[in-house]
């Protein structure tokens, strides 16, 4: 992108999952320990936040970075169609062999929404409840941070 | 490098229209933005500066300065009205957050004379948002 001034597009999406984080790396005993009630074995859910920076030029036709409507479908798509009302564990390919934090979450969909076409992913980042979140912005050691 | 966020928060009216396109591909591309008599929003901007505090007031700038900067320069200008027709800066553009957050930064940045402008995020709504930055910038504290 070109000029001094960068815009960037921020978008707020929910969903409801439930998971457990659980490792068969480890005994019982350690799962425990490690992951405290986290690793109750029924599991648990949250409420979750999905927030999307979108970087590009600003068309002067719209006024926008990307059409909204196409963005949302996009993450309807994506993710939120995959991972909303789901179990982490159970129903979502991803965490069959990977512990469901937050941290891997993220993560997976930064993955899933990196190839959206007509803006680029800034970074991605993850409320797992109001007082946890969580950031990721790929492997781009260059990465613009407002 | 420190930075500080001041908050402030403004209502207004718009709606998205290109006079270049044709009535139904202003509707297929904007959808209910469209609406001839627009609609509004309640606005809320977030300002950052970037700056070392000075080693006398401990201060980046005085908020008391920043409050009104912000006060004369935006909500004189925005605050309950409609921004397509009347905020100048606006005019012959489309007042997404994304424009809007660029004029505001345009219109901001020059009147910051102690540290300097860092960021512009203006919230339409809780889930929509725009951010104006410089390219290049890095948060505080990063190498």
């Amino acid at each position: 992108m070109s000029g001094a001034l960068k815009i960037e597009l921020g978008r707020r999406y929910r969903f409801s999952a439930s998971h457990r984080l659980h490792t068969s790396q480890l005994s019982e005993e350690e799962n425990s320990r490690v992951f405290g009630k986290c690793n109750n074995p029924h599991g648990h859910g949250h409420n979750y936040v999905v927030e999307v920076s979108m970087s590009g030029d600003v068309d002067p036709a719209t006024g926008m970075i990307a059409n909204l409507a196409e963005l949302d479908a996009f993450v309807d798509r994506q993710v939120l169609d995959d991972l909303d009302h789901k179990s982490l564990n159970e129903d979502v390919l991803a965490f069959r062999d990977k512990v469901p934090t937050t941290e891997n979450l993220c993560m997976e969909i930064y993955q899933r929404l990196k190839s959206f076409p007509r803006a680029k992913l800034e970074r991605i980042r993850v409320e797992e409840t109001g007082n946890n979140s969580f950031e990721y912005a790929g492997d781009n050691p260059e990465g613009d941070r407002p | 490098m420190v930075l500080l966020t001041r908050k402030i928060e403004f209502s207004a009216s718009h709606l998205y229209h290109n006079p270049n396109l044709s009535a139904e591909e202003n509707r297929r591309v904007f959808g209910k933005c469209n609406n001839p008599h627009g609609h509004g929003h309640n606005y809320t901007l977030q300002v950052t500066i970037e700056g070392e505090p000075d080693p006398v007031t401990g201060m980046v700038l005085d908020l008391k300065d920043l409050k009104e900067i912000l006060e004369r320069e935006i909500m004189q200008r925005m605050d309950h009205r409609h921004l397509n027709y009347e905020v100048p800066e606006l005019a012959g553009q489309i007042p997404t957050c994304e424009n809007i957050a660029r004029v505001i930064w345009q219109l901001l940045e020059p009147k910051i004379t102690q540290g300097r402008l860092h960021r512009v995020r203006l919230y339409e709504s809780p889930d929509l948002f725009a951010d104006c930055y410089r390219n290049g910038a890095k948060g505080a504290g990063q190498p």
